[in-house]
C-alpha cells in the first residue's frame, strides 16, 4: 500500500516525563487513532502501525525536541497536524513542527549524529562545576567503565564531547552544565558524562539532576541542521550549546 | 495541598515511575472544598493491576459528578517507593492532585482478592492512619471497603469501619450524604462513633465495629448487633438496570503499561450458570443485561475518545450475552475509526462458543482465546455444574483453530470435591484431543492447560469444602506433569499450591484471623498476590503466634449447623438452597441453568423483586445447559463419594 511519511517534531515536559520511550510509543498510537490520522500497518498475521520513532529518550528527561515518523494513508493537512495531535496527547506532550518527507531520507536513528542537552546540576557548587567542565575539556582523555550487551568495557567517553560549559546566564539557581554530545558511532548519555565529571555524586545522577535534550542534529554537506526545524516564530535557540 | 514537588525526586530512583504520575485521559481535576465529601478510592495493589479495576473507575465518575464529593485515587507503592517515603516521612498520596491520603474523609478500598488484605494494612499505615480501627480518632478518614472479597469481611473486620456489601453505584451517594453531615459538624469529640452508627443503618453497609461476636472455643456461635437501630443481617446491594448506569463513561487511559490495556464495555452483570466453585456468579445474581443499543453507542465512543484498537465485552459468561455476534461484528465494521479494531471475549464458555463469534473475532486482530472447561471430566463437570460436554469443548476448540487460532489456553481447577485422579488425567486426555483436533488445521497447534488451586469460597454451594492440602495438590499437580510431559504442543501452567491455602484462610477465615494479616503485614509480608513476595512461612508463624490452626480454618469440612462467619451477610441466597445444592453436587447432579428453566428458588430474583434482564427469551445456540440437551450424557461413571474428612487439628483453644 503507497504511503506517505510525515515527520513530527514534539515536546515531552512536565510529569509525563516519567513515562518511557516504549510509553510513548503505546501514547502515540493511540494519539492518532483519536485524531483520526489513518496510519499505514504492516502486512502479516499480527499487523502493528507504521511508526518510526528517533533516538530514545531516558526516562525522566526532558526534550523540547523528539522526533517521529508516521507513515500515513493519506497526504496530510500538514499544517493542521501540531494542534490536531497535540490535542489528541496527554498534558506535557506538544506537537511543535510537522512535515512530510520527499522519500529516501535515511532513518532518524542513522542520521542523528548529535544531541544538545541541558542539565541542571544538584548538590554541586557553581565552582566544582565549572571546575569539572575546564578539567574535561583540558584532558587529551576521559576514561568511564560502561556496559554493554553484559560486558563491562572501558571506554574515551573525550571524543564524544563536542561541546561543554556552565550556562553564564543563571542567577540563584543551580548551575547548569550545557553539552553537545555524539550520538555515533554510539551515544554518549549525559548520565555517562556526568559520572565522569562528577564522580562523587551518588546515584543515579542523571536523573536527580533535571536533565532536558534541546537539539537533535544531523549533518548535511559538511553543516550540522536540525532534522526538522521549528517555525521561524519559535526559533530562538537554533545554535547548540555553548554557541 | 500538593506533595509533588517532594515526591518528584523519589521517582527518580524507583522503578516504573509513570506508575505514580496520574495525567491519565479521563482523569478530573479535584476541586476540594468545604461541603464537599472527599473520598480516596484506594487499589491496594499495583497501579498496573489496579487502573482497569472498572469497579473503581465506575465510583470515581458518580462520585466526581455530584456537587457535594470529590474523588480522587491511589495504589499501592511499590515496595522501592514504599521504602523511600517512609524514609522522607511521606505519605500514601493520590495520583490525581497528589493529596495527603489522610487529607481525605473516607478513604475507600476495593477488595477483588484476598491476598492484598495485608496490602490494605500497609496503606492505612501509610496514609498515617491507626490500622485497628478502636484506635482511631474523630480526625481521622473513616476507612471503607468493597468488592467481591467483602462477601465475607471478618478478617478485616478489626480493621476497616465500613464494607459495602454488593453493587456501589447507589450506595456511595447515601454514603456521602451521612459523612457530609459530620464533616459540617466539625466533627466534634465522639462523633466518629455516631457517624458510624448511622452508616450502619443504611443498607448494604456493615459497619463490624457495631457487632459483638461470641464464640464456644474455637467455635463461632453469633455474630450479633449491639444495638436495635443495627441490622442483625446486613443485605447486598443490587443496581435494578444496568442501562440506568452506563459507566465509566470516560475510561481512563494510561499513560503507562497496564494489565487489560484496552476499552471494556461490561455487558451484563450476573450469571445464572450456576457453576458451583464460583462465588462471582454466585453473588451477582441476577442477570442484568446491558442493551445491545447502549453497549454499541459505548463501544463506538469509547474507541473513539480513547484511542484504543482493542475492546473488551467483559461479563461472567460474554457468549452468553443475547445477540454477542451482531455486537461484534458491527465493532469490528465500525467505520471512522482509523485502523483495525478487535474484540476481546474473556470469560468464554465453550458450549455457548459458535464458529460464528469465532469467525467474526478472527476478522480482526486476534487477540488470546481462553476456554475454560474447569474439570477434566464430566462426571465432575457435573459435580461442580459446569455442564459442558466433550462434544461441546471439540466443537469449539475446532471452530477457533479453524478460524486461524495456533494455540489456545484451557483453564482448570484441581482439588474440586469428590475429585479423583481419573478426574485429573482426564485433563491431560481433553489437552491431547484438543491438540490433535487443531494439527488437523495448523501445524503449529498448541495448547497451554492452567492449573488453578480450587479455593472454596463463602456464598458458594463449596463453602461447607475442606480445601486439599497442599501435598494433595501438588501431587496432583505432578500426575498431570507427568501425564502431560510427552504430550506433544501441550504446555503445563499452575498456580502455587502455598499461595492457595493462604487464600482460604483469608477466604473463610473470621475476626480472629484479622490479627495474623496484621502479623504477617508487620513482619514485611505485602504484596502477597506476588509471587516474589509470597511466603507461606510469615502466615504459619503468624498462626502459630495466633494459637489458630490452619487445618481448622482451611481444610475441614463444614456441616450444616455450622455458623458461618458470613452468616450475617446475605447474598440473595437462602442457605438451604446452597446447601441443597452442595448435596446435588455430591450426588452428581448437574442443574440447568434457571435463565430458560424453572426457577429453583435461590432466592435472590424474589428478595429483591427482581427477574432475570436479558434481551432475547431464547438461549444461545450451542448450548449444553438449559436447552433441552440431556444432561446424562458424557462419560458418566458413577463413583462413590469417598470421605475426604481428614483428621484435622482444632484451633484456638
Amino acid at each position: 500500500m503507497s504511503s506517505v511519511t510525515a515527520r513530527l517534531r514534539y515536546a515531552k515536559e512536565g510529569k509525563v516525563r516519567w513515562t518511557s520511550h516504549r510509553d510513548a510509543a503505546r501514547i502515540w498510537e493511540r494519539a492518532l487513532r483519536r485524531a483520526g490520522l489513518a496510519v499505514a500497518y504492516t502486512e502479516g498475521f499480527s499487523p502493528r502501525p507504521r511508526l518510526h520513532f528517533g533516538l530514545a529518550l531516558p526516562t525522566g528527561y526532558e526534550s523540547d525536541v523528539e522526533l517521529l515518523d508516521v507513515d500515513l494513508v493519506e497526504q496530510p493537512v500538514v499544517d493542521d497536524l501540531p494542534d490536531r495531535l497535540t490535542a489528541a496527547l496527554p498534558v506535557g506532550f506538544s506537537v511543535t513542527s510537522a512535515a512530510v518527507l520527499e522519500g529516501g531520507e535515511p532513518s532518524l536513528q542513522q542520521d542523528v549524529t548529535s544531541c544538545s542537552w541541558r542539565i541542571e546540576l544538584r548538590e554541586v557548587s557553581p565552582t566544582r562545576a565549572e571546575g569539572a567542565v575546564a578539567a574535561a575539556l583540558a584532558a587529551s582523555s576521559l576514561l568511564l567503565a560502561r556496559s554493554r550487551k553484559g560486558h563491562e568495557t572501558l571506554d574515551d567517553l573525550r571524543p564524544g564531547i563536542l561541546a561543554l560549559c556552565v550556562e553564564t546566564t543563571t542567577q540563584d539557581g543551580p548551575p547548569v552544565l550545557l553539552a553537545d554530545l555524539a550520538t555515533q558511532p554510539r551515544a554518549l548519555r549525559p548520565s555517562e558524562l556526568l559520572a565522569a565529571c562528577f564522580p562523587e555524586v551518588a546515584e543515579p545522577i542523571d536523573i536527580t539532576h533535571r536533565v532536558r535534550r534541546t537539539h537533535q542534529w544531523i549533518e548535511r554537506d559538511g553543516a550540522r541542521r536540525e532534522p526538522l526545524p521549528v517555525p521561524a516564530t519559535s526559533q530562538t535557540h537554533a545554535l547548540g550549546a555553548c554557541a | 495541598m500538593t506533595l509533588w514537588p517532594r515526591l518528584e525526586p523519589l521517582l527518580a530512583k524507583v522503578q516504573k515511575p509513570a506508575r505514580y504520575i496520574g495525567c491519565e485521559d479521563g482523569a478530573i481535576v479535584p476541586v476540594h472544598g468545604p461541603g464537599k465529601v472527599s473520598w480516596l478510592l484506594v487499589y491496594p495493589d499495583t497501579y498496573e493491576i489496579g487502573l482497569p479495576n472498572q469497579g473503581l473507575q465506575i465510583l470515581y465518575e458518580i462520585l466526581n459528578e455530584r456537587d457535594d464529593a470529590v474523588a480522587e485515587r491511589a495504589y499501592a507503592p511499590w515496595t522501592d517507593l514504599d521504602a523511600e517515603l517512609r524514609h522522607h516521612g511521606l505519605p500514601l498520596f493520590s495520583v490525581d492532585s497528589h493529596r495527603a491520603a489522610s487529607e481525605f474523609d473516607l478513604l475507600a478500598f476495593n477488595l477483588s482478592a484476598e491476598l492484598v488484605y495485608t496490602n490494605v494494612l500497609a496503606c492505612v499505615d501509610l496514609a498515617g492512619v491507626p490500622v485497628r480501627n478502636e484506635d482511631r480518632r474523630d480526625e481521622h478518614p473513616l476507612v471503607a471497603a468493597g468488592g467481591h472479597a467483602t462477601f465475607n469481611p471478618e478478617p478485616l473486620a478489626e480493621y476497616v469501619d465500613l464494607f459495602v456489601i454488593g453493587e456501589g453505584e447507589e450506595v456511595v451517594s447515601e454514603i456521602t450524604e451521612v459523612v457530609r453531615e459530620w464533616t459540617a459538624s466539625g466533627r466534634p469529640e465522639g462523633s466518629r462513633h455516631q457517624v458510624l452508627r448511622r452508616l450502619a443503618a443504611v443498607d448494604g453497609v456493615y459497619v463490624p465495629s457495631m457487632y459483638d461476636v461470641t464464640y464456644d472455643g474455637p467455635r463461632l456461635v453469633a455474630i450479633t448487633p449491639r444495638y436495635p437501630d443495627v441490622p442483625a443481617q446486613i443485605v447486598k446491594r443490587t443496581v435494578a438496570d444496568l442501562a440506568d448506569w452506563p459507566y465509566p463513561k470516560r475510561q481512563l487511559v494510561p499513560l503507562t503499561e497496564v494489565v487489560h490495556d484496552r476499552l471494556s464495555v461490561e455487558v451484563f452483570r450476573g450469571c445464572t450458570r450456576g457453576c458451583r466453585f464460583c462465588q462471582a456468579g454466585m453473588i451477582t445474581r441476577p442477570v442484568r443485561e446491558r442493551p445491545a443499543d447502549q453497549v454499541r453507542t459505548m463501544v463506538r465512543e469509547g474507541l473513539l475518545r480513547t484511542g484504543y484498537d482493542e475492546v473488551s465485552l467483559t461479563s461472567l459468561s460474554t457468549a452468553d450475552f443475547s445477540g454477542i455476534e451482531r455486537v461484534v461484528a458491527e465493532t469490528v465494521d465500525s467505520t471512522g475509526l482509523c485502523g483495525p479494531t478487535s474484540v476481546s471475549l474473556p470469560s468464554l464458555r465453550v458450549d455457548a462458543f459458535t464458529v460464528g463469534v469465532a469467525a467474526q473475532v478472527a476478522r480482526a486482530r486476534r487477540s488470546g482465546l481462553t476456554f475454560a472447561p474447569e474439570a477434566g471430566t464430566w462426571r465432575l463437570r457435573s459435580v461442580i455444574n459446569k455442564l459442558i460436554t466433550e462434544e461441546d469443548l471439540y466443537g469449539a476448540v475446532d471452530a477457533a483453530y479453524s478460524e486461524g487460532w495456533s494455540r489456545m489456553k484451557l483453564y482448570f481447577l484441581t482439588g474440586l470435591p469428590t475429585e479423583t485422579d481419573e478426574d485429573t488425567l482426564g485433563i491431560a486426555d481433553l489437552a491431547r484431543q484438543c491438540v490433535a483436533l487443531g494439527k488437523r488445521h495448523t501445524n503449529r497447534a498448541s495448547l497451554t492447560v492452567s492449573l488453578g488451586g480450587f479455593v472454596p469460597k463463602p456464598h458458594t454451594p463449596f463453602q461447607w469444602f475442606g480445601q486439599n492440602t497442599m501435598a494433595e495438590m501438588r501431587r496432583k499437580v505432578q500426575l498431570l506433569r507427568d501425564a502431560t510431559a510427552k504430550a506433544r504442543g501441550v504446555q503445563l501452567k499452575w498456580h502455587d499450591p502455598a499461595a492457595s491455602l493462604v487464600e482460604g484462610l483469608a477466604s473463610r477465615g473470621d475476626r480472629r484471623v484479622g490479627r495474623v494479616i496484621e502479623r504477617v503485614w508487620r513482619s514485611g509480608g505485602t504484596f502477597q498476590e506476588w509471587s516474589e513476595h509470597f511466603d507461606l512461612g510469615r502466615w504459619e508463624e503468624a498462626m502459630a503466634a495466633e494459637g489458630l490452626s490452619m487445618d481448622w480454618y482451611v481444610l475441614r469440612h463444614r456441616d450444616e449447623a455450622e455458623v458461618l462467619p458470613w452468616d450475617h451477610i446475605s447474598a440473595g441466597l437462602h442457605k438451604d438452597f446452597l446447601w441443597q445444592d452442595w448435596q446435588e453436587a455430591l450426588a452428581e447432579h448437574g442443574l440447568e441453568d434457571c435463565r430458560w428453566t424453572p426457577c429453583y428458588d435461590c432466592g435472590v430474583c424474589t428478595g429483591y423483586g427482581l427477574e432475570h434482564v436479558v434481551a432475547s427469551p431464547v438461549a444461545p445456540a450451542g448450548g449444553s445447559q438449559g436447552t433441552g440437551q440431556d444432561l446424562a450424557r458424557g462419560h458418566v461413571v458413577p463413583v462413590e463419594l469417598v470421605s475426604r474428612r481428614e483428621p484435622v487439628g482444632v484451633g484456638a483453644a
